[in-house]
């Protein structure tokens, strides 16, 4: 059964069609590293087999870009203080629930009787602060660019329809710092970035352009079916093999060049940088994060509960950090795959889905020439 | 330089993965009910670990005794879906339905039913009656009889409306024996028919996605479909019926229980488009998501075409289709062919799927 807008990406014809012109640009002896800075792509590559299409020469180096992934241990161990402040109802979005604190996840504490909610959109939260009026509702915002606008669409519609019972505990972060401090990490050489498609639908693909004007790397904006991520590949490569650096925007058809003033423009209305923010693995960012407006004070539960705010170190054995950056395949991390796993995550990489070590263990760990024998059998 | 320490890590995390299952949270989370990773470990370390015994050890659908001279499959199941009532059937439905077709996949034929129910104060009688009517017809259109029951009423807030719980027993044949652990390199992999309807019914029916699709769940007894496939070849390993965890989860029982490789195709995989659908804007995978009335069948390859013809033969596998094979390794591995043409494995997940953020 064909589906429309999903199968046209993903034809195996045209995918071999364009492995075959990624291999012709590869310079003899020439290694290549690309990252794909988004946890979405590293999940599409894992979820399709995407590798079984590259040449050797050609190694996909997974970024930060992974909501759950940079969230500091500190940051969870507050929000884990405010579900237990009395009447709170404290509600995140689906990955968030697996993601260890100093004193297990929000599924463990949901065992131990704290009131966790799940919910797919922050206006959901809302809905359940309006069905609730005798609770206290917190909503723990995470994500880039991409989950911001409706963030603060939210904040706007609280304050609009005064609903005093709702918060929002802001842990939104923005890429660009983010790649800008992978940039000037001494321990990786990069030749290109695929960028991530979702935040340049709300950034544009503009502020990437300090990418290639000052550090002479390519960024392709990519969409995020397989072929999508092949193709930006290929350009990356055209580029590389032409000697050029510039931003090009393969994912058109969702990304328009300057980004969307609206979702901006809500985003600026509601949130502000903060001075610097905690990445995981990353440390300290200047401006790399939005808390919420002073205007909008009522609602941001950091100031209406006051959070321990203790900085956390990572587990000692965890990788994490060099994970997000880069530096290290997901298996070279020494826990991986044996203290660390889906079911047990000690790092934060191994929680979501988006992350390189779970997108790693959960679909690419395998030993593809042992499959390609079993497959001929 | 990587490549020979990629395999080394690969060997450590297999043997990682072979040691005894332990549960490391101290209080139950509803990852332990969701069929996947948590649901393994709690099975093996809490109830194996506590009744350990042959007949419960090969952990398959039901238990297979023998009585005397007779043969007989045992099984039991409780029902807690949420909501009760939804888009092609009911709780009643299920509970029968999901008893028979565990009996059906030990190869019994499904005789005899208990019906034990846990009310919740304040639930309504009429919501009952629709509820038991509906077992009566399963029960009728399954050629079983509910022969003996229980009712148990907890104070209001302490259930969730009605839970019901069922167990069955049923005849197996002279010289049928089936079991996972019996599938070997060769042998072909069927599915019955498209999957994931039930829990994508059951996951919009709850109201909390504001998202609509034609799609109704698939609950069905199955014992039908199998007297027909049994019928016709003696070439059948193993059936499991698909229910939580999906035919991802089965899959990973059969590399695992037989030592062996599994490797199917993305593309042979029957999906209804709602069902995609729904999956795709959810970020889930259809493979993960329960069915109730859908089985997944291991034959001798050399057979397979007889088995799918049966299988098609009869109404309840219309759509039967081959979806891979039983391979010589990698062991205790599910591999998957993507439709793209990539390769990937399909491990179990931990517990629910959860849907992405971005």
């Amino acid at each position: 059964m064909f589906m429309r807008f999903v199968d046209e990406f993903r034809d195996g014809g045209k995918a071999r069609a364009l492995a075959a012109k990624i291999s012709a640009l590869c310079e003899p002896g020439r290694q290549y590293k690309l990252m794909e800075v988004c946890g979405g792509h590293t999940h599409t590559i894992y979820k399709h087999g995407l590798e079984d299409y590259l040449p050797e020469q050609i190694t996909m180096v997974h970024g930060p870009g992974c909501p759950v992934c940079v969230i500091p241990m500190g940051r969870i161990d507050d929000a884990m203080a405010l579900a237990a402040e009395p009447d709170v109802i404290m509600t995140s979005f689906g990955d968030m629930m697996r993601v260890p604190g100093s004193n297990g996840s929000f599924f463990d504490a949901k065992a131990r009787g704290t009131d966790i909610r799940m919910v797919y959109s922050p206006l959901d939260s809302l809905k359940i602060a309006r069905q609730n009026p005798g609770r206290r509702v917190v909503f723990m915002a995470i994500g880039f660019e991409t989950t911001a606008p409706s963030t603060a669409m939210t904040l706007l519609r609280a304050a609009q329809a005064g609903i005093g019972n709702f918060s929002v505990f802001c842990n939104h972060v923005t890429i660009v710092p983010a790649i800008k401090a992978i940039l000037d990490s001494p321990d990786l050489r990069l030749d290109g970035f695929i960028g991530p498609g979702h935040v340049s639908a709300v950034i544009g693909c503009r502020p990437y352009e300090f990418i290639a004007r000052d550090y002479g790397k390519p960024v392709v904006v990519a969409g995020f079916e397989p072929l999508d991520l092949l193709q930006s590949i290929y350009l990356l490569m055209a580029q590389l093999r032409g000697g050029e650096s510039k931003v090009a925007n393969q994912y058109s058809r969702v990304v328009p060049w300057d980004g969307n003033a609206t979702a901006l423009k809500v985003i600026g209305q509601t949130m502000e940088l903060r001075p610097y923010f905690e990445w995981r693995g990353l440390g300290f960012i200047s401006h790399s994060a939005l808390k919420v407006r002073a205007e909008y004070s009522g609602y941001d539960a950091e100031l209406l509960f006051g959070v321990p705010g203790v900085r956390v170190a990572d587990p000692k054995a965890c990788q994490c950090g060099e994970v997000l950056k880069g530096v290290l395949k997901p298996w070279e991390c020494k826990i991986f795959g044996t203290a660390c796993t889906p079911e047990s995550p000690i790092g934060t990489c191994m929680v979501s889905q988006e992350g390189a070590c779970a997108a790693y263990y959960n679909y690419g760990r395998i030993r593809r020439t042992r499959v390609k024998e079993a497959s001929r059998s | 330089m990587t490549g020979v320490r990629e395999d080394l890590v690969l060997e450590r995390i297999d043997r990682t993965r072979r040691a005894r299952a332990r549960v490391r949270e101290d209080r139950i989370t509803m990852s332990h009910g969701a069929g996947g990773k948590a649901t393994h470990s709690l099975i093996e370390a809490v109830f194996l670990d506590a009744f350990d015994n042959p007949l419960l050890a090969p952990l398959e659908d039901g238990a297979r005794l023998q009585v005397g001279r007779s043969r007989l499959g045992f099984t039991t199941d409780s029902y807690v879906v949420s909501p009760l009532f939804f888009p092609g059937g009911n709780i009643g439905d299920l509970a029968v339905n999901g008893t028979v077709n565990d009996l059906a996949m030990t190869g019994a034929t499904p005789l005899y039913l208990s019906a034990g129910f846990i009310l919740e104060e304040g639930f309504p009688v009429e919501s009952l009656t629709k509820i038991t009517a509906s077992m009566a017809r399963a029960a009728r259109q399954a050629g079983v009889r509910i022969v003996t029951g229980d009712t148990k009423v907890v104070q209001r807030g302490k259930a969730d409306g009605c839970y019901i719980n069922t167990a069955g027993v049923g005849l197996i044949a002279a010289g049928l024996d089936l079991g996972v652990a019996r599938a070997r390199p060769g042998d072909a992999i069927i599915v019955s028919g498209p999957i994931g309807d039930h829990g994508i019914t059951i996951m919009l029916a709850r109201g909390e996605l504001d998202l609509e699709a034609d799609v109704t769940s698939d609950t069905a007894p199955l014992n039908g479909l199998v007297g027909s496939l049994l019928g016709v070849t003696t070439g059948v390993r193993a059936l499991r019926d698909v229910t939580r965890g999906g035919v991802a989860t089965i899959l990973n029982e059969i590399a695992r229980a037989a030592d062996v490789g599994v490797l199917v195709s993305e593309e042979a995989i029957p999906v209804r488009d709602p069902v995609r659908g729904a999956a795709e804007l959810l970020g889930i995978d259809p493979m993960y998501v329960a069915c109730e009335g859908q089985m997944v069948v291991v034959v001798d390859g050399a057979v397979a075409d007889v088995a799918l013809g049966a299988l098609r033969a009869h109404q309840a596998g219309a759509q039967a289709t081959i979806i891979g094979h039983v391979t010589a390794g990698p062991k205790g591995i599910v591999s998957l062919r993507t439709s793209f043409g990539g390769t990937r494995i399909v491990d179990l997940l931990v517990g629910d799927p959860l849907p992405r953020i971005c």
